[in-house]
């Protein structure tokens, strides 16, 4: 009998178990539940105990069976133990033992003697925490940028940690905020202007950058290691450098409050790395090809219109969707370039309202949102092609 | 024949490169050039407007007379700093409107008023008046005297292409301006960043490349703080971080973790007791490095993932065979294998945390000892309206990353060409 991997995995799911439970616990604070205690050690201890239970029956029964007995009853013993709270936290717990338990499934005491358990099971219970630790960590935020775009300014002074959504409310109320920095911010505009820009700089980028990721793939000309070099040390000098003479030069030539100034300032800034990833993309491409298309009397235009472009779908999209987002997120420039509001992009307006310390908080949430939600939906769709261009682009950031 | 080919070849190579080259060269390598010119000038931000002779015409009815009107000029010189020197005015009449008692300095022909004004001295202001009369004595229109604009063009001197030079702005920066404390809060800032983002790059890397349930999910939401728009992030991190009803403080408070509220961005020091040892912990410095770790370790995860799953399979079927556990496995045969990506990903980051600036400019604005180069220049240039001191400030952070550069490349620039 071993029991170092039966006393590891004892302390190390009970532990994961306590802290979710927890971290349940707090999101339900989050929701307007008044807890105000923890009561860490208890659900230590209670977990301890569900956990001996099931490491102790093992396989000696049906799992299913098993995993709804135990979940039913720890819930009951956690609500009577706990202080008062409505059903639908009862049912959370209820999910999270049943998800827990089942994941306990294959521990019972023989798998335990195996050699070298017990360093399994650490690991396995580390990747645990490390899911939910992520999980937490990067979504909360936007969780709490979501739900506080939906509460009002008053509910929020009385109880700044509730931030339930209140559902009898109608429609319109829900969704003040956004009716509101639509209406009297005049997000709509900004939401033009900055598709504008962010779709302009990707299209010019792709007009400059497919010629000369070409010529630098295929052709052969003076300077040619000089200038594929000189592409990556150029894209290393970060924006900051550029802004004051950038910034003197173009309010004496008038560019700025234009987007015409954004536009140019965006493509010189992404060219590089545009130029880059698209001509390692080229040289992939067989070279017989392009030469049966000069056979065929193709000059350099038509190789590169009816060949290499149809050809290299996939990298120009990548080379597309990782500029858009460039564009769109940008802050320094439009922070520098821009302060008539006519011509504010959707940051520069975020950033604009932050100005006034009156601007109540759900506003300026909504306005988040709504700047963050298109990036990541055409994230989540096009997670393919961005992702390679992250990659390749992740030398800057 | 093929050398004519070639020729034709560089050519067209030529005539594809020159756009984006023009256009780099204009954005990227002009100003970069342009800011060591900047930055041997005394120049505020007032002195890059060029002075501008301006006009603002009006036009005024005479009592009891139809055919009669009085113009108004309202000249002015735009900048109150500069001089403008030999301004010139001239306007255009409609048909049959004369002046009457046209002004000195001024002539008319064929319909148009020519004026020379001489030199104005900065913030000249001055209303200048025409009384116009029609020919025929009918009445006047004066919306067809409104219709022209006044045209008016002096010389002044463009202060960023006068020949005046000093060193102030660079004795400013190394003496007067606590250089040695805003190069050190850069470097912990760009150090602990980078080795921060990329030990929990490590993790998640290694996190994703196991099999389990939900795992393409995890692995875009790792992106989420990257691909999403640093404005929006950072505000939302500062009302989470708020000391007056931030969600994190209350929920603390809530639970009786803290007493008060901490301000986590607003608080320079913070004083730990830790064995009888008093420390000061850089509490604003620290939150600053722990939202750039949360925001850029997206990328090392992207990179150290792509090297992991480029690791082939066979090691790790010895190791088990050997009977090695997770842990042996991940020091004996992740971590050498990665090794070689991971120090140039800490060379890229350090150079690119080290140009940090919308993320310290969004959450603390370089208050409360979080104030770093990037942020140093844009404080320079635009709050204290120094567009030299900023430049000069820019001309240090370039020497630095030229330094950069060339280490790098000295340490690891063949191994970049092996992976």
């Amino acid at each position: 009998m071993k029991f170092k991997s039966l006393i590891i995995t004892l302390l190390a799911s009970s532990i994961f178990l306590a802290v979710v439970i927890c971290i349940w616990k707090i999101m339900a604070t989050l929701q307007g539940l008044s807890f105000t205690s923890l009561n860490f050690n208890l659900n230590l201890s209670l977990s301890l105990g569900l956990v001996t239970i099931c490491v102790l029956i093992g396989k000696k029964f049906n799992h299913n069976l098993k995993i709804f007995i135990l979940s039913l009853s720890f819930t009951i013993l956690y609500t009577f133990l706990n202080e008062n709270s409505p059903v639908w936290f009862s049912v959370g717990i209820f999910l999270l033992i049943l998800f827990f338990t089942n994941k306990l499934k294959k521990y019972d005491l023989k798998y335990l003697n195996q050699d070298f358990i017990s360093e399994k099971i650490v690991f396995e219970f580390l990747s645990l925490f490390a899911i939910v630790f992520f999980a937490l960590v990067i979504l909360f935020p936007f969780y709490i940028m979501f739900v506080t775009s939906f509460k009002t300014q008053a509910s929020l002074l009385i109880n700044p940690i509730d931030l339930s959504i209140d559902f009898s409310k109608n429609i319109f109320e829900i969704f003040k905020s956004y009716f509101v920095i639509f209406k009297t911010y005049d997000f709509g505009r900004y939401i033009l202007t900055s598709s504008y820009v962010s779709v302009g700089t990707v299209l010019i980028t792709l007009l400059f950058a497919i010629p000369a990721a070409y010529a630098v793939a295929r052709l052969n000309f003076f300077g040619k290691t000089f200038l594929s070099t000189s592409i990556l040390i150029i894209y290393m000098f970060p924006a900051i450098v550029l802004v004051i003479p950038l910034y003197t030069v173009f309010s004496q030539l008038g560019l700025r409050n234009s987007v015409e100034g954004l536009l140019i300032v965006y493509t010189a800034t992404t060219l590089p790395v545009a130029i880059y990833m698209l001509q390692g993309y080229f040289k992939s491409i067989p070279k017989e090809i392009e030469e049966a298309g000069l056979i065929d009397g193709q000059n350099w235009f038509g190789i590169i219109i009816k060949i290499i472009i149809p050809l290299s779908l996939p990298a120009i999209a990548s080379v597309s969707l990782y500029v858009f987002m460039i564009a769109w997120n940008e802050f320094l420039f439009s922070l520098m370039f821009l302060d008539n509001p006519k011509t504010f992009t959707l940051s520069r307006a975020i950033n604009h309202l932050t100005g006034d310390a009156e601007t109540p908080r759900q506003y300026l949430m909504a306005g988040s949102v709504v700047v963050t939600l298109p990036i990541l939906l055409i994230f989540i769709y096009f997670e393919k092609y961005l992702v390679s261009g992250l990659t390749a682009g992740s030398v800057k950031g | 024949m093929s050398s004519t080919l070639s020729k034709i070849e560089k050519r067209t190579a030529y005539a594809l490169l020159l756009p984006a080259v023009c256009l780099v060269f204009a954005i990227i390598l002009f100003p970069i050039f342009a800011n060591v010119w900047i930055s041997f000038k005394e120049v505020g931000l007032k002195d890059i407007r060029i002075p501008e002779p301006r006009a603002k015409k009006i036009v005024k009815n005479i009592q009891d007379s139809n055919s009669e009107l009085k113009i108004i000029y309202k000249l002015r010189n735009s900048s109150l700093i500069q001089d403008i020197r030999e301004v010139r005015f001239s306007d255009k009449f409609p048909k049959n409107i004369d002046p009457i008692n046209l002004d000195k300095r001024c002539e008319f022909k064929s319909q148009k008023v020519k004026c020379f004004f001489g030199d104005w001295e900065a913030g000249y202001r001055e209303n200048f008046e025409i009384l116009v009369q029609d020919v025929n004595n009918n009445a006047i229109n004066s919306k067809d005297l409104k219709s022209s604009k006044p045209n008016l063009n002096g010389r002044s001197n463009n202060i960023l292409l006068t020949k005046d030079f000093t060193l102030k702005n660079f004795k400013n920066v190394f003496i007067n301006n606590n250089f040695f404390e805003l190069l050190m809060t850069t470097f912990y800032f760009t150090f602990f960043g980078t080795l921060g983002a990329i030990l929990l790059g490590i993790f998640a890397a290694q996190l994703v490349n196991q099999k389990f349930y939900g795992r393409t999910f995890m692995r875009s939401i790792l992106l989420f703080p990257y691909v999403g728009p640093v404005v929006a992030l950072a505000y939302t991190w500062t009302l989470l971080l708020d000391p007056n009803s931030g969600t994190i403080n209350s929920l603390l408070v809530n639970y009786g973790v803290i007493e008060k509220p901490i301000n986590l961005l607003g608080q320079k020091y913070l004083i730990v007791n830790i064995l009888g040892f008093e420390l000061k912990l850089r509490l604003a410095l620290t939150t600053v490095i722990f939202f750039e770790i949360w925001r850029y370790f997206p990328l090392a995860f992207l990179f150290i993932l792509a090297r992991l799953q480029a690791i082939p399979r066979d090691l790790y079927e010895a190791a088990d065979v050997d009977g090695a556990g997770p842990f042996r496995k991940f020091f004996y045969i992740t971590l050498p294998q990665i090794t070689a990506i991971l120090s140039i990903l800490f060379m890229i980051r350090f150079i690119w945390n080290f140009n940090k600036f919308e993320d310290i400019f969004l959450l603390t604005g370089g208050a409360s000892g979080t104030l770093t180069l990037p942020i140093s220049v844009y404080q320079q240039g635009f709050a204290v309206s120094n567009i030299g001191m900023g430049s000069a400030v820019s001309i240090v952070i370039v020497l630095l990353l030229i330094a950069f550069m060339i280490i790098y490349f000295k340490l690891i620039g063949k191994k970049a060409n092996e992976i």
